[in-house]
């Protein structure tokens, strides 16, 4: 067989080629984060924000010198929002050498990764794992299931609903209330946690309705928000995120319904843009810890310069407190093991993002921080920050300090022996 | 499916002694190569691979009885999976609380039995009909018990799953079972088990009876078989083994959840059989160890993994669409006769034209995706560890120099491999192979 | 009491009328041509994005007409020179080809339109609330949605009953052979049918973007339902399947007003106890709780009894 000459300039073409698949090595004493969260897929809306978000903040800690003198570092696992998957990334990320994880989006995935982690840890001593959540909020996590390995920056949907009845509490014009949740342990959270602690503080309040319906499998709302209109309620509570949420106010906007939307994730990529079609002003409330418009300063020069660079707003402050704290604990310890990091972490008090004090409870690990009621609509000058571009921005409403969203936890801590 | 039938029989007919000893010793060498795999690799998260590669080849190869052997395609087959996956989590914390003398080894053995009896319960109604019927109806179970897995908490633990630990049952040998390693022996074990088990069904009359279904149900009726017995049997003997890997799975995490039972198992499987090729009893074995190797690996060595994932199943069925194995089968006439090596220059031409071809594809895809998403991090991305700016022209240019090149040389290279198979075949026959 | 049921009705018949526009071209596709199209839920969503890009330049209704053209254009060549070619494998291979399809659209849309939901507006021609019943609005977009998916329908039903195309159409899906032997060009005709299916898709896309959540997601969260109303309905009829998306909406809809569970009806014969702790949450579940199940379990109900679908005259 003869080779022409297109075959010799195959040859070439592959020659050319070559440079592409010769490794480059480079230095490599980072302090690694494994970030496993969906990045691809139905999720994966949500996990590229957060992931950004991420590689912003160790940009930003980086360019003040970094922790120890060593760089931070964010590795980026897709776990698909799946929880064999998230324990494969997992595993993945702790072979290649990474001793620190950071997780959020589903707390099924946390409480998989948690109970992983502690089991690897008492396996394979020396080698321990820590594990951040930024963002699942299942009370579980830092009660029943707690673990010395794993820290929640985020307060527990308990602590919210503590934060949004409190703020409820003052509201007299709410005499009906009905609940609207995703049927899973979240949502079953949200719901109880809502049920006790209105009949606690507002007995008054009728709860007209409790619904449970399945997690991000309804394409059409029109149903719930008929029977929310039949029972005659004037507020709605709900944990719904994602388009759970979006599909549901949309839906009630269509049909006309007038109530206030009392919320955990009104906020959440998306949430903004359909408030803004439904024309819902000012009657669409969200508890975080923190809002972009609270005018102070360090936070809205920090927006600023997030929203330079990205085309989002900081939707998780809690993720700053999170980096933050790393690296001061990091610089307490003197070591990035994570078991010295973990022990510094137990109790450390933080000036948080938005202001004020919060602190990392030793007995189970929960973040304390000050907590916003927030609400929706049109802004004016005092509010400089709009949400994805609807020209719509979140105003303050009220305050809940640090010491009141404090509960109590069934948390028996075991701590590794040192 | 004929030109399948009368490869296999060719191939079956050939050599005789010998065959008999390639039969069993197959077998053995398979053995020693499971169990020198971790000498070889040493790395923790090979051993987490392999053991994935194995679960996942006792699944394809039980969804293989259906689709390969019995002409059935169904599209829940994570089901039987998943159920029994959740069985043996069940099992395990029982024994742990009651200590009983049970041993881990032994738990995968729940996971069948509980494949079986749902796959008795399921099969009853789902099997009266093949073709799309069938498919229709395991669709409809499959979303069944997927959303009941959410609604009946105490069961199946909801969202979060139920959890276990290993470690926690009666020790055989000082084992615990805490480490990767010693899990991967024991999967490797049960891999071992269940092929054979499974290959040796295939060589039973029953499952000639399945092939004869699948090819024509109506003959095989004329026969004097039962087609929708048959169908029934093989349903139940695939579901005891995917309850076997659903039960490995669930000792391998420690957790179980809904997303066992769900639509992007079975549809995963499906995947890995079809890849591998289903008209071969190791077709599905391939689809799975490269499939698993997908799953976990591509999303780390691109962020646009589901487009080279769709990408590659597009390609694979157009292109061939009798799986890896097929192309593989291909070529055992030409092995036989020991003409193989004349394909190895044209093959390698047409190789090295295809990656250019590849290369130049994959950097315009990457290319596209830094600037429509990462557009904020700025121009600057780094291909296979080059650096570059994807504002400038000479790599968008290099991009369509190698896909466009690439693509000419490689419809020119295929008239020389089209002839050196026409050159090996016509060798072939010469030496008086059966070809 | 009436209020919630008259409610129920009309938000049923809206979202089963959803449902048919989403499944028309589906039961095209799957009737004629034995596909079972996976990337068809792609191909609404491809029409949602199109409809939007199209709106942000010229309008929501020019969006409406040259948004399916286009995805039907797209079907087209994909039948053309990618399914044409698999057909001879069998429709695991055809299935498959779609499943892989699915995936690769779905990743062009992202990289397109990134991963975020777009904002899609309904036309201010029909934002209006069209009427009120029990002081709950109907918004005029919706009444639009209901008269257009009916529309549809009449219309499809007499293209394949009255036109000679549509005869064709349906002579070449029972007798294939016989249709090319008259001169029929029969993979001309698969080609166009798919090219027409895909653009209903868009249709429903354009259609439903707006009042859904136009999102890279959103084809996959479509799913496996599509395929209930064409089966339920029986291959090859369109007028089952408008009656199976009828069926499912309702359904759905009516399980979400009815908050029963098992215990509520024993508590109507006075018994209160739970008689099996391990079944504790069979008892506890409420109809609305399953309503999103119910498709399935009335495809695996029909599929046994009456495997030819509602209104099917062939065998699935």
């Amino acid at each position: 067989m003869k080779f022409g000459w297109h075959a010799k300039l195959a040859g070439a073409l592959a020659l050319v080629a070559i440079p592409f698949v010769v490794p480059v090595s480079g230095a490599d004493d980072t302090i690694k984060i494994a970030y496993v969260d969906p990045l691809s897929g139905g999720g994966a809306s949500i996990g590229e924000v957060g992931l950004k978000t991420f590689q912003f903040l160790a940009d930003d800690l980086n360019a003040k010198g970094g922790a120890l003198g060593r760089k931070f570092e964010i590795v980026a696992y897709d776990n698909k929002l799946n929880a064999q998957e998230t324990l494969v990334q997992v595993q993945k990320a702790i072979d290649s050498g990474i001793r620190i994880i950071t997780q959020g989006n589903g707390s099924a995935f946390a409480a998989a990764i948690s109970d992983f982690v502690t089991k690897y840890n008492e396996r394979n001593l020396g080698k321990e794992v820590i594990y951040f959540n930024y963002a699942a909020v299942d009370p579980v996590l830092t009660n029943d299931k707690c673990s010395f390995w794993h820290f929640r920056w985020d307060a527990n949907s308990d602590q919210k609903m503590q934060a949004l009845t409190n703020y409820m509490k003052d509201r007299k014009n709410i005499k009906k209330i009905y609940l609207i949740n995703q049927d899973y342990s979240f949502g079953q959270a949200v719901r109880s946690a809502a049920v006790a602690m209105l009949k606690d503080k507002r007995p008054d309040v009728e709860i007209v309705g409790d619904e449970m319906h399945p997690l991000l499998k309804i394409t059409d709302f029109a149903p719930y928000i008929a029977k929310i209109k039949a029972s005659g309620a004037d507020s709605v509570i709900t944990g719904n995120w994602g388009q759970d949420f979006a599909l549901l106010v949309k839906a009630a906007a269509d049909a006309g319904l007038q109530t206030d939307w009392y919320t955990y994730y009104a906020g959440g990529t998306g949430g903004p843009t359909a408030i803004k079609q439904t024309g819902l002003n000012h009657r669409v409330f969200a508890v975080g810890e923190g809002i972009p418009n609270l005018g102070y300063g360090p936070a809205d020069e920090f927006e600023k310069a997030i929203r330079a660079k990205y085309n989002f707003s900081l939707f998780y402050p809690r993720a700053v407190n999170e980096m933050r704290m790393l690296q001061a604990a990091i610089e307490k310890a003197k070591s990035t093991e994570p078991t010295k990091i973990g022990a510094a972490l137990e109790g450390m008090k933080f000036n948080v993002y938005d202001g004020g004090e919060g602190m990392m409870r030793a007995d189970d690990h929960q973040f304390i921080q000050p907590l916003y009621i927030s609400s929706f609509g049109e802004r004016s000058a005092k509010e400089p920050f709009d949400e994805e571009s609807t020209g719509w921005g979140w105003k303050l409403a009220g305050k809940i300090e640090a010491a009141n969203t404090v509960l109590p936890t069934t948390c028996k801590m075991s701590r590794p022996a040192s | 499916m004929s030109e399948r039938a009368q490869t296999a029989s060719a191939q079956r007919s050939s050599g005789g002694l010998l065959a008999t000893a390639a039969r069993y010793g197959i077998w053995v060498v398979l053995a020693a190569l499971l169990l020198t795999l971790p000498r070889i690799f040493s790395s923790s998260f090979t051993f987490t691979m392999l053991s994935l590669m194995g679960i996942s080849i006792i699944f394809a190869l039980s969804y293989n009885m259906l689709l390969g052997q019995t002409g059935m395609l169904s599209f829940g087959h994570a089901v039987y999976y998943g159920l029994g996956g959740f069985l043996v989590v069940h099992a395990m914390n029982t024994v742990t609380k009651y200590s009983l003398p049970i041993p881990l080894p032994l738990m995968p053995l729940v996971g069948g039995v509980a494949g079986l009896f749902f796959g008795v319960v399921f099969g009853s109604v789902s099997t009266r009909r093949g073709g799309t019927a069938f498919a229709m109806i395991s669709l409809g179970l499959g979303e069944l018990v997927a959303s009941s897995a959410l609604i009946l908490r105490s069961f199946f633990g909801g969202e979060e799953g139920i959890t276990t630990n290993r470690t926690k049952l009666l020790r055989i040998f000082d084992w615990n079972f805490g480490s990767q390693i010693q899990i991967y022996y024991l999967i490797a074990f049960w891999c071992l088990v269940c092929v054979i088990a499974m290959y040796a069904l295939t060589r039973t009359p029953f499952g000639r009876m399945c092939n004869a279904v699948r090819e024509n149900f109506e003959r095989a009726e004329f026969v004097g078989y039962n087609s929708q017995l048959v169908r029934f049997f093989a349903f139940c003997l695939s579901g005891f083994f995917a309850g076997i890997a659903g039960g490995l799975a669930a000792i391998n995490f420690e957790i179980v959840n809904s997303g066992y039972v769900g639509a992007e198992q079975s549809g995963s499987v499906l995947l890995a059989a079809y890849i591998g090729g289903i008209g071969f009893f190791g077709g599905p074995i391939i689809g799975a160890i490269l499939v698993t190797w997908l799953q976990v690996m591509l999303s780390d060595i691109t962020e646009v993994w589901q487009l080279y994932f769709g990408l590659l199943f597009v390609g694979m069925v157009m292109f061939a669409p009798f799986g890896i194995s097929g192309l593989l089968m291909m070529h055992a006439p030409l092995w036989r006769a020991r003409v193989l090596w004349r394909l190895v220059p044209a093959y390698l031409l047409a190789l090295a034209a295809g990656l250019v071809m590849l290369t130049g594809a994959s950097l315009v895809i990457e290319m596209a995706y830094h600037l429509s998403t990462k557009a904020a991090d700025g121009p600057m991305m780094s291909f296979m560890r080059v650096a570059f700016s994807v504002h400038s022209l000479l790599p968008w240019l290099m991009a369509a120099v190698l896909l466009i090149g690439g693509y000419f040389f490689f419809r020119s290279s295929w008239p020389y491999v089209e002839g050196a198979w026409h050159d090996a075949l016509m060798k072939a026959r010469e030496r008086g192979s059966a070809v | 009491m009436l209020e919630l049921v008259l409610v129920s009705t009309l938000n049923g018949v809206l979202y089963g009328m959803l449902l048919f526009l989403m499944a028309s071209g589906l039961t095209l596709i799957f009737s004629m041509m034995g596909v079972l199209n996976f990337a068809h839920a792609s191909f609404y969503m491809l029409g949602a994005f199109f409809g939007f890009q199209i709106s942000q330049l010229v309008g929501f209704w020019p969006g409406l007409i040259l948004a399916p053209i286009l995805a039907g254009f797209i079907g087209a060549l994909i039948e053309r020179y990618g399914l044409r070619n698999v057909h001879r494998h069998g429709h695991v291979a055809e299935l498959l080809f779609t499943f892989g399809l699915a995936f690769v659209i779905e990743e062009i849309v992202q990289m397109i339109w990134g991963k975020l939901p777009r904002d899609y507006r309904i036309p201010p021609s029909l934002d209006f609330s069209a009427f009120t019943i029990f002081s709950t609005n109907y918004p005029a977009y919706k009444m639009f949605m209901l008269l257009f998916a009916i529309g549809i329908f009449v219309a499809l039903l007499l293209v394949l009953t009255r036109t000679r195309v549509g005869l064709i159409i349906q002579a070449s899906l029972t007798h294939p052979h016989m249709v090319g032997m008259l001169g029929h060009n029969v993979p001309r005709i698969f080609m166009l049918v798919f090219g027409l299916g895909c653009a209903l898709a868009a249709v429903a896309g354009v259609i439903a973007g707006p009042a859904l959540v136009t999102q890279s997601n959103m084809a996959a969260l479509l799913g496996p339902i599509l395929f209930v109303v064409v089966v339920i309905g029986g291959l090859g009829s369109l007028s089952g399947a408008f009656i199976a998306s009828l069926l499912i909406g309702l359904l759905q809809t009516f399980a979400v007003a009815v908050n029963l569970s098992i215990s509520d009806i024993f508590g109507v014969f006075g018994i209160h106890t739970n008689p099996l702790p391990f079944l504790s949450d069979i008892w506890r579940v409420t109809v609305a709780q399953i309503a999103p199940i119910m498709p399935y379990l009335l495809l695996v109900l029909i599929l046994v009894f009456r495997p030819t679908g509602l209104m099917g005259t062939r065998d699935t």
